[in-house]
C-alpha cells in the first residue's frame, strides 16, 4: 500500500510508450498506482509537452485525458509522466491586463506568469452557510435589463442566444457600463472564450480597449481552431483566478463565459469517445452537475468584500430553449436573458424577449433604498401587460386586427411603444435607473388606469400620466 | 474506528469506486477511503468487485488505497439539537464543517450530526421496571419555545427497564436509561439513537388522509388541496416556480416540522432559506420558523453521490418526529436531480439502462420514497403524519420524460407548472387544467365542518368555479376562430369571471407581505365573493344588464384588490365588500326589473 512519500517518488517516474489513443484520450497500463484527477504531461516526440488529467485509474490502466489534443502522438514514442497532484494554475493580480490561453499559459509574449499562489482548478464547493445572499443593484444602463431582469451583484445570469444574435454587443456594453450606483468600484473582468473565433475574441478586445479598461481584464482564450478539449479546462482556470481576485484581492469580478455551448459539446466529444450511456441528444448524464460546478462558482461570500458576477454566453442550437444546453443551464443560474430572433429582425437592440427572461434575484436588489419604490410593481405590470400583448398579437393574427376590441388596439400600441422606446436603445445608450423606470410609466400610461392591476393606488396617483 | 480495513481500492471512476480483496464487510456499510478517510457507503458486495460510493470528491484516490469499514450502516443520528440546523447529504451540521474549513467544504471532515457537548434538560415520564419497546417515550426534552421533543426507545428494542435517570441535564452521549432486553441483554439508552436511512421506521397502522394540509396558498388549499400524510409531485420547467412553491409552503403550511432537503438545486436558494425563516415568524406559534425546520443542503455543486443519500437522511428524520406524534412536511427540491444522481451512479457501475439512461429500478426507488409518507398509528399509539412534496425538473419542461411518468404512478395530488403562465407573470403558475388532487373528496367534510373550514357552500362554490374554468378553455377557441364579439354577453361574462378569478384569487404573491399566505377564512370568503359576483351577474345579464355595467362596477376593484389590501386579521374587510356586491347587484337588478 503506497503511502504519500511513496506516492510522490514514484510520481517522478515517466513511461515510454502508451497502449492506445482514441480521440483526445491516452491509455496508459502498468503503471504505479496513479491518483484520479491527477495532472499527466504527455511528451511528444518533438520533445514538447502537453497536458492532461486522469479521468479513470484502476490497477488495469489509467485513462488521460489530454487537454492539448492527442494529434501527433505516437504509441511507442509518448512519455508519460503522472505529478501526483490535480491540475493548479499559478495566480495573481498581475494577470489583469493579460491574455493566457485556456490552460493559463501567457500568449500575449509577454513574460511568464509568476506566482506563489497556486490553486487547483477544479476548485471546491462553497459551503452554502458561507454564502452571502446577493443583493446589490449593478446598473447596466440597459432598460429591458434594470427595469425588468435586474443584475444583482454576485447573480449567474446568462444570456440565451442564437447565431448571429448581437449577444457579444449586449455583453460587451454590459462589462462597460455595469456599475453600483453611489460607489466607484469598478469591475475586473475575466474573458473566457470556448471555441469562438478568433473574431469574437478580437471585438471583446477591442471594445475594452475602447472603453480604455484592458488593464482590468483577463482574456482566457480557447478559440475555434484550438484542441476542442481545452475548452473543458478554459472556463475552470478563468473561475480560479476569477475566485482567486474576489476573495482573496477584494475584488468584484464580472466573468463572461462564452460559448457554452462549445463546452458543451466537448464534454459530449469525451463522453461518446468513453462509451458512456447518453441522457438526452448525446449530451452525457452528468452535464447538469460538470456545469453546476462551473456556474456556482459565482457568489458572494460572507466576511468578504469581493463578489462574483457571471454572465456565460451560450448559443441555442436551432433557437430552441429546450435544447439540453439551455434547459439545463436554466435550471442552475439565477434567471436568463433570452434573445429572440424575432424582435433582431425587426431591428430591436437588444433582442431580449420579454416573456422568458427572468432574473431570480431580482426581487432582493430592488425597490425602496434600493432602485426606487415602486420598481416592483411597475416591472411586475409591464409583464404582465406585455403577456397580454402577445396574446392579442396572437389572437389578431388568426381573425385579423379589425375584429379587436378597442382596448386590445390600446394593448397593441403600447406594446409597439414599448419595444421601440423601453426594449430598444443604442450600443452606447447608458440611461440611469431613473431614466428606465420613468421610461416604463411613459409606455405604461398609455393603458387605460383600471388595466393596471398591479400596481397601488398610491402608485397611479405618484407616477400614472405623469 | 478506522483501523478495520476490508480492502483495496481496485479502479476510480468519479464517485463509484471498486473494490477488491473484500474480506468481511456489510452490504450497505459506512466505509472510509484513502488517507484523507473519505466517506462512502459499500453499495455492491463482491469479491473482487465489489463497489462502494463515495460522498466526496475522489480526486486523488489511487489503485491498491485501503478501504476501511466503520462496522455500521449509513445512518442518521435522531435526537434533540436537529431544528433549526443545516446538514449536507450525508447529515454533517454544514455549520461546523464551516468552522473546520471556512469558505469550502474540504474533504474527509468528521463531524457529528448532533452536538456531543450541549445538554439538554430531559424529564422521564417512565420509571425503573416498566416494560418498553420501540417508539414508546421514555421522557421529554423541550428542544424549542415550541417543540417538546419526545425521547423514543429505539425500534427493534423490547424489554424491562433496569434503570431510569432522573430528571436533569444531559448531553445526547449520557446514558439516561439501561434496557434488560428480553434475551437478558443490558442496552443503554441515548437522547438519541441512529437508524439506518434506506429502512422505513416501523409504525402500526396507516390512517386515513381526510385532513388538509393547509398551506395559505390560494390555488393548493382551494383547488388542489393536500391531506396531512399526503404526496405531491410538483413538476415544472426552469424558472416555472418549484422552488418558491415549495418554499411558500414550507413557511405557512400548518405542519409542526418541516423537513426541507435542497437536493443538487442551487446554493444561493439555501442561502436565501437560512437568511429569511429565522426572521419570518410562525403565524400559529409565534415564534420563528427556523424552530421548526430542519435543512438539508446538497447543492448541485456538491458531491452527486450525497446527493442520492440526502434524499433518505431527510426522510429518516421526518419519521422521527412523525413517531413522536407530529405532523411533518417535507420538501424535495428537486427529485429530479436524485434521479439523475441514481442515473449517473448507475451508469459508472456499467448497469444496463432503461429509459433515458435511467436505470430500471428508477420506479422502484421512487415508489420506496412516496411510499414513506403517511398518516400513521406510531408504535407509541399517537397519530402523526409525514407529507411529502416533491419537485419534478423536467428536461425541456416535458412531462412525458420517465421521471415525472413515474412520480405520477406514486403520488396522488399533481401541481403541474405550466410555462405560459409563468413567462404571463402569472405565480404561482398552477394549472387549473393539468392539475389534480386525489384528496379533494377527503377534505372536503374538513372544509365543512365548524372546526375546519366552516363553509358548507365550499364544494359547491369550488364546483362552480372549476366549470367555469373549463368552459372557459372551449370559449376561448371559439374567440380565437371568430373574434370575441360573436359570443353572447352570457358567455363573455363567463371569460371575465374567470379573468378576475385569475387575477384576484390565483395569482398570488410570495412576496407582498399581505398577499404571501391567506388564511382558511379568508380563501373561504374570497371564493365566495368571486361566486356570487358570477352569479348575480349572470342573473343581471339575463335580464338586460350590459358587461361593462358590471366591469365598471366600483366594487369591482375591491374584488380584484382584496387579497392584498385585506389582511388576515381583518376579515370584516371581505364582508364589507360582499355586502357592498350584493348591494350593487340589487340597484343593478331595479334597474332592469
Ligand atoms: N408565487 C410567486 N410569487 C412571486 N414570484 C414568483 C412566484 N413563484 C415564482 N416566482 C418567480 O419565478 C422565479 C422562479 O421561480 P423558482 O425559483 O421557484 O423556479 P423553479 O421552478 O424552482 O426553477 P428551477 O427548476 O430552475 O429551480 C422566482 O425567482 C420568482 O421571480
Ligand atoms: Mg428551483
Amino acid at each position: 500500500m503506497p503511502d504519500k512519500t511513496t506516492k510522490s517518488l514514484l510520481s517522478g517516474r515517466e513511461y515510454i510508450g502508451v497502449d492506445k489513443i482514441d480521440g483526445p484520450l491516452v491509455f496508459v497500463s502498468k503503471t504505479h498506482p496513479v491518483g484520479y484527477r491527477e495532472l499527466v504531461e504527455c511528451v511528444d516526440k518533438q520533445g514538447h509537452v502537453r497536458l492532461g488529467i486522469v479521468l479513470e485509474s484502476s490497477t488495469n490502466a489509467v485513462v488521460v485525458q489530454v487537454f492539448e489534443g492527442t494529434s501527433g502522438l505516437t504509441l511507442p514514442g509518448t512519455r508519460v509522466r503522472f505529478s501526483g497532484e490535480p491540475l493548479t494554475i499559478a495566480v495573481s493580480k498581475e494577470m489583469l491586463g493579460r491574455v493566457f490561453n485556456g490552460l493559463g499559459h501567457p500568449i500575449d509574449g509577454g513574460p511568464p506568469q509568476r506566482s506563489d499562489i497556486e490553486l487547483d482548478v477544479n476548485g471546491m464547493a462553497i459551503n452554502p452557510t458561507a454564502r452571502q445572499y446577493p443583493r446589490d443593484f449593478i446598473q447596466t444602463g440597459i432598460s429591458v435589463i434594470d427595469g425588468m431582469n435586474t443584475l444583482i451583484r454576485g447573480q449567474k445570469l446568462p444570456i440565451f442566444s442564437g447565431n448571429g444574435l448581437p449577444h457579444n454587443e449586449l455583453a460587451a456594453q454590459i462589462a462597460r457600463q455595469a456599475k453600483i450606483r453611489g460607489t466607484n468600484t469598478q469591475f475586473a473582468v475575466v474573458f473566457a472564450a470556448m471555441g469562438v473565433k478568433h473574431d469574437v475574441a478580437r471585438f471583446f478586445t477591442q471594445s475594452f480597449e475602447e472603453s480604455g479598461v484592458l488593464e482590468n481584464v483577463a482574456l482566457f482564450l480557447s478559440l475555434a481552431d484550438d484542441p476542442s478539449i481545452e475548452r473543458l479546462i478554459t472556463p475552470r482556470t478563468a473561475l480560479t483566478l476569477a475566485e482567486h481576485l474576489a476573495f482573496n484581492e477584494d475584488m468584484h469580478v464580472l466573468v463572461i463565459m462564452t460559448d457554452m455551448t462549445n463546452y458543451c459539446e466537448s464534454l459530449r466529444e469525451i463522453s461518446t469517445i468513453r462509451g458512456e450511456i447518453p441522457s438526452r441528444k448525446g449530451y452525457p448524464g452528468y452535464l447538469y452537475s460538470d456545469l453546476a460546478e462551473l456556474y456556482e462558482r459565482s457568489g458572494m461570500i460572507k466576511g468578504y468584500k469581493g463578489s462574483i458576477t457571471s454572465l456565460p454566453i451560450l448559443t441555442m442550437p436551432n433557437d430552441d430553449i429546450s435544447h439540453p444546453v439551455p434547459d439545463l443551464s436554466g435550471y442552475i443560474t439565477e434567471g436568463q436573458i433570452v434573445f429572440e430572433r424575432e424582435m433582431d429582425g425587426r431591428g430591436i437592440y437588444p433582442p431580449v424577449a420579454g416573456l422568458p427572461s427572468l432574473s431570480r434575484l431580482m426581487k432582493d436588489g430592488i425597490g425602496e433604498g434600493m432602485t426606487r419604490e415602486d420598481h416592483p410593481h411597475l416591472a411586475s405590470q409591464l409583464f404582465a401587460a406585455y403577456s397580454y400583448v402577445k396574446d392579442v398579437r396572437n389572437l389578431a393574427s388568426v381573425i385579423g386586427e379589425e375584429e379587436l376590441t378597442p382596448l386590445d388596439h390600446t394593448y397593441l400600441d403600447f406594446g409597439r411603444e414599448f419595444e421601440q422606446r423601453y426594449v430598444s436603445q443604442r450600443k452606447d445608450e447608458d440611461r440611469s435607473i431613473e431614466e428606465t423606470l420613468d421610461l416604463g410609466w411613459e409606455v405604461l400610461s398609455i393603458l387605460p388606469v383600471d388595466e393596471l392591476h398591479r400596481i397601488t393606488e398610491e402608485e397611479i396617483e405618484k407616477f400614472y400620466g405623469k | 474506528m478506522n483501523d478495520r480495513i476490508i480492502g483495496q481500492v481496485k479502479r476510480v471512476n468519479g464517485p463509484v469506486i471498486e473494490v477488491m480483496g473484500i474480506t468481511d464487510a456489510e452490504m450497505f456499510e459506512l466505509v472510509r477511503v484513502g488517507e484523507e478517510n473519505l466517506i462512502g457507503e459499500l453499495i455492491k458486495l463482491e469479491t473482487d468487485a465489489a463497489v462502494v460510493q463515495v460522498y466526496e470528491d475522489t480526486t486523488g484516490i489511487a489503485p491498491f488505497d485501503p478501504v476501511y469499514g466503520a462496522g455500521m450502516q449509513l445512518s442518521a443520528e435522531l435526537g434533540p439539537g436537529m431544528v433549526g440546523t443545516i446538514y449536507d447529504g450525508i447529515q454533517r451540521p454544514l455549520e461546523a464543517i464551516r468552522e473546520m474549513s471556512e469558505i469550502y467544504i474540504k474533504r474527509g471532515i468528521t463531524v457529528p450530526s448532533l452536538d456531543r457537548e450541549k445538554k439538554w434538560h430531559f424529564v422521564p415520564s417512565v420509571k425503573e421496571g416498566d416494560q418498553v419497546s420501540g417508539g414508546m417515550f421514555l421522557g421529554t426534552v423541550r428542544e424549542t419555545e415550541n417543540l417538546l421533543h419526545k425521547i423514543l426507545v429505539p425500534p427493534g428494542d423490547k424489554g424491562v427497564l433496569e434503570s431510569v435517570t432522573g430528571e436533569g441535564d444531559y448531553t445526547v452521549e449520557d446514558v439516561i436509561a439501561v434496557l434488560k432486553t428480553d434475551d437478558l441483554k443490558e442496552k443503554n439508552l441515548y437522547l438519541m439513537h441512529r437508524w439506518p436511512i434506506r429502512v422505513q421506521r416501523p409504525t402500526r397502522s396507516r390512517l386515513a388522509l381526510d385532513i388538509p394540509l393547509i398551506t395559505g396558498q390560494r390555488v393548493i388549499d382551494t383547488l388542489f388541496p393536500v391531506a396531512k400524510g399526503g404526496t405531491v409531485a410538483i413538476p415544472g420547467g426552469f424558472g416555472t416556480g418549484k422552488t418558491m412553491t415549495q418554499q411558500a409552503v414550507a413557511k405557512w403550511c400548518d405542519a409542526d416540522i418541516i423537513v426541507y432537503i435542497g437536493c443538487g438545486e442551487r446554493g444561493n436558494e439555501i442561502t436565501d432559506v437560512l437568511t429569511e425563516f429565522p426572521k419570518l415568524i410562525d403565524p400559529r406559534t409565534g415564534r420563528s420558523l427556523m424552530e421548526r425546520t430542519i435543512l438539508i443542503a446538497n447543492t448541485s455543486n456538491m458531491p452527486v453521490s450525497a446527493r442520492e443519500a440526502g434524499i433518505y437522511a431527510g426522510i429518516t428524520m421526518a419519521e422521527y418526529f412523525r413517531d413522536q406524534g407530529y405532523d411533518v412536511a417535507v420538501m424535495a427540491d428537486s427529485t429530479s436531480r436524485w434521479a439523475e444522481a441514481l442515473r449517473e451512479l448507475s451508469g459508472r457501475m456499467e448497469e444496463m439502462p432503461a429509459e433515458e439512461g435511467f436505470p430500471a429500478y428508477l420506479p422502484t426507488k421512487i415508489a420506496e420514497f412516496y411510499e414513506r409518507a403517511g398518516s400513521m398509528e406510531t408504535l407509541n399509539g399517537d397519530n402523526g403524519s409525514v407529507t411529502i412534496i416533491g419537485a419534478v425538473s423536467p428536461p425541456g419542461g416535458d412531462f412525458s420524460e420517465p421521471v415525472t411518468q413515474h412520480t405520477k404512478r406514486f403520488i396522488r395530488c399533481f401541481w403541474a407548472l405550466d410555462r405560459h403562465l409563468a413567462n404571463a407573470r402569472h405565480y404561482p403558475a398552477i394549472s387549473w387544467l393539468e392539475s389534480y388532487s386525489e384528496y379533494l373528496s377527503d377534505v372536503v367534510s374538513w372544509w365543512e365542518s365548524a372546526d375546519g373550514g366552516a363553509s358548507p357552500e365550499w364544494l359547491c362554490d369550488r364546483t362552480e368555479i372549476m366549470e367555469l374554468l373549463h368552459k372557459e378553455v372551449r370559449l376561448q377557441q371559439v374567440v380565437k376562430l371568430v373574434g370575441p364579439d360573436a359570443l353572447p354577453d352570457t358567455q363573455r361574462f363567463i371569460l371575465e369571471v374567470c379573468t378576475l378569478f385569475k387575477n384576484a384569487f390565483l395569482q398570488q404573491n410570495a412576496y407582498d407581505k399581505i398577499d404571501a399566505f391567506s388564511i382558511v377564512q379568508k380563501q373561504v370568503k374570497m371564493l365566495h365573493i368571486i361566486v356570487t359576483y358570477y352569479k348575480r351577474g349572470a342573473e343581471a345579464i339575463k335580464s338586460g344588464a350590459t358587461l361593462v355595467k358590471l366591469r365598471k362596477m366600483k366594487v369591482y376593484q375591491d374584488i380584484i384588490r382584496m387579497k392584498f389590501s385585506i389582511p388576515n386579521d381583518d376579515l370584516a374587510g371581505l364582508d364589507k365588500i360582499e355586502a357592498r356586491l350584493e348591494r350593487s347587484m340589487d340597484q343593478l337588478e331595479a334597474l332592469h326589473a
